[in-house]
């Protein structure tokens, strides 16, 4: 992958000038590539990783597997397009194996996810089956341990 | 309790000659700060690869607890001598040419104490680790050291090496990726340097444990240029390139003679390598192309990012092409290499080792080790621009650049 993505995937906030001393390039071009990218929409977007157990929210999970008959024209990116623009659905895949759409649900009780999953989803025309998992805690998000764990193990000075 | 004057006169002389390593004074001056940020530290910050540690907790969990053979375990030197070919470029036999050690320390060693008859002379550049002068004197070598300059980016030339060579030169120390100048030779560089070899009869030692920590070139090794590996004793380990350095877990890889001499005195005072480390380094074998990469990718951006900024503060510094050192110039600022590094650790909070920690020809110039994360060398960066501003304007002498 383009190293500057590699770095803005980790910390997205870098400012320009040290992406281009890091890679050794004018910020001018730096300017340009990251505009670049944003118009491609290869960079969708700009987002903090919150750990939310820590906010104590209410707010629950649920992580949905789906089984949906392709249709004739569109194959599954129809359904799952027409699925996807639901605000409470906040991520959505094509899967291989036993279902074919992997949907994360967010809502504020279970009672809202379920009613959701049943009013919402499972009607939709092409909808076979739904399973439901609720999410318990958060360990890690992408990439990024939600425990913090800082501690640096090594003498402050070696040869 | 210190030891009273009479137990002195009981003390090995050698041993009580030799000073303490500068490194470890600075560290004991380091330890009484907070909120120090520390450029002296000469390790990876990166963990070791978790496959790597859970493979060892995987072990411990078999019993993996005994004596392994004194050479090490097979498998593990069937790996060693297989990443020893394409790294190094060199092909050994694992059952006869290859050693598993407590790290490239004790390799180095073994190496000088296998080798050296009292007063043989060896051959080590400077700016070095800072091991190398005290480990030769050990095995009661004699040693020479061969200063290297910012002027040619700190690589060795023959030139300098014949001006120190003497009938009773034996043995010749290499090391690059060096520590601590960031120094890399190119194939021609050491083509040089082997040609003097073969005429002067010597023997090489050459640790390559910064080998895979090559940010615009790849990696030379002296052991794949011709004729060298049948007198040369490649050392390496998985401290820097696979983090590993608590494991301490090295190898040395030779013609059979000289492994087999190394192997002995191993056997007496070693025994074996730790078996846990043994097997996480052979699971850290598995897959060098993703742990590796990943890391090298980062330390050469952090590497351009202090490169950058210490030429921004008008320090010279010739670019470092290797290992996770940058080995800026101070000369001009008024002050030594100590003073510098203390005042700054005072003043500023930033630790640096001075360039006398390894060797003489080291003054007037300061060890950054990049190896630790982009945040701390940005504000270690801010805070050293402050500092060189600082010592200009007390010169007054406006800015020399």
């Amino acid at each position: 992958m383009d190293e500057l993505l590699k770095i803005l995937q980790t910390n997205a906030l870098e400012s320009r000038e040290n992406l281009a001393r890091m890679l050794a390039c004018p910020v001018a071009e730096i300017n340009e590539r990251i505009a670049g990218f944003e118009k491609d929409g290869v960079i969708r977007g700009y987002q903090a990783i919150l750990n939310e157990d820590k906010l104590g929210l209410d707010k629950v999970t649920a992580v949905i597997e789906v089984k949906v008959t392709p249709q004739r024209e569109g194959g599954f990116d129809t359904i799952a397009e027409r699925i996807s623009r639901f605000p409470e659905v906040s991520s959505a895949y094509l899967m291989s194996g036993t279902y074919d759409l992997l949907l994360f649900v967010e809502g504020r009780t279970l009672r809202e996810v379920a009613s959701f999953v049943s009013e919402r989803l499972s009607p939709l025309e092409g909808i076979l089956s739904t399973s439901t998992h609720f999410m318990l805690k958060t360990y890690k998000r992408f990439g990024v341990l939600m425990r913090q764990d800082k501690s640096d193990e090594r003498l402050s000075v070696s040869p | 309790m210190n030891a009273s004057p009479s137990l002195r006169d009981f003390l090995n002389t050698t041993v009580r000659d030799i000073p303490r390593s500068g490194i470890r004074d600075f560290f004991d001056i380091v330890t009484t700060m907070k909120d120090v940020i520390s450029l002296g530290i000469g390790e990876p910050d990166f963990d070791t690869p978790w496959h790597v540690r859970e493979s060892a907790v995987f072990a411990l969990e078999r019993g993996v607890t005994h004596y392994t053979s004194n050479l090490g375990y097979l498998d593990l030197r069937v790996a060693l001598a297989k990443y020893a070919a394409k790294a190094f470029g060199a092909e050994y036999k694992p059952d006869t040419e290859v050693l598993v050690t407590v790290g490239v320390s004790e390799a180095l060693d073994l190496a000088l104490r296998a080798l050296l008859n009292p007063g043989d002379e060896v051959l080590y550049h400077e700016p070095c680790y800072v091991s190398y002068r005290a480990t030769i004197l050990f095995a009661h070598g004699v040693p020479v050291e061969v200063p290297t300059s910012a002027e040619n980016g700190f690589r060795l030339t023959r030139a300098m090496l014949e001006a120190r060579t003497t009938p009773r030169t034996k043995v010749l120390m290499l090391n690059f990726p060096n520590n601590p100048t960031g120094a890399v030779m190119s194939r021609e560089d050491l083509e040089d340097i082997a040609a003097f070899i073969r005429e002067r009869n010597l023997i090489v030692i050459t640790d390559d444990i910064y080998g895979e920590l090559t940010y615009d070139q790849p990696h030379t090794s002296l052991v794949s240029l011709p004729g060298m590996r049948d007198r040369a004793i490649l050392l390496h380990g998985f401290s820097k390139a696979w983090a590993m350095t608590g494991f301490r877990l090295g190898y040395a890889c030779g013609p059979a003679v000289l492994i087999d001499a190394m192997m002995k005195i191993h056997q007496y005072t070693m025994l074996c390598a730790s078996s846990l480390s043994q097997k996480a380094a052979l699971e850290a074998l598995t897959r060098p192309e993703v742990d590796v990469t990943q890391m090298v990718d980062e330390y050469r951006r952090r590497r351009n990012f202090i490169a950058s900024a210490l030429g921004d503060m008008g320090l010279q510094c010739h670019r470092p092409l290797g290992a996770f050192y940058a080995f800026p110039s101070i000369a001009g600022l008024g002050v030594t290499s100590h003073e510098f590094a203390i005042r700054l650790l005072h003043e500023e909070r930033v630790a640096v080792v001075p360039g006398t920690a390894f060797g003489a020809c080291g003054e007037g110039f300061v060890r950054c080790a990049y190896a630790t994360s982009m945040d701390n060398i940005k504000e270690a960066m801010l805070r050293m621009d402050r500092f060189v501003s600082k010592l200009r304007k007390a010169q007054g002498a406006g800015a020399p650049i």
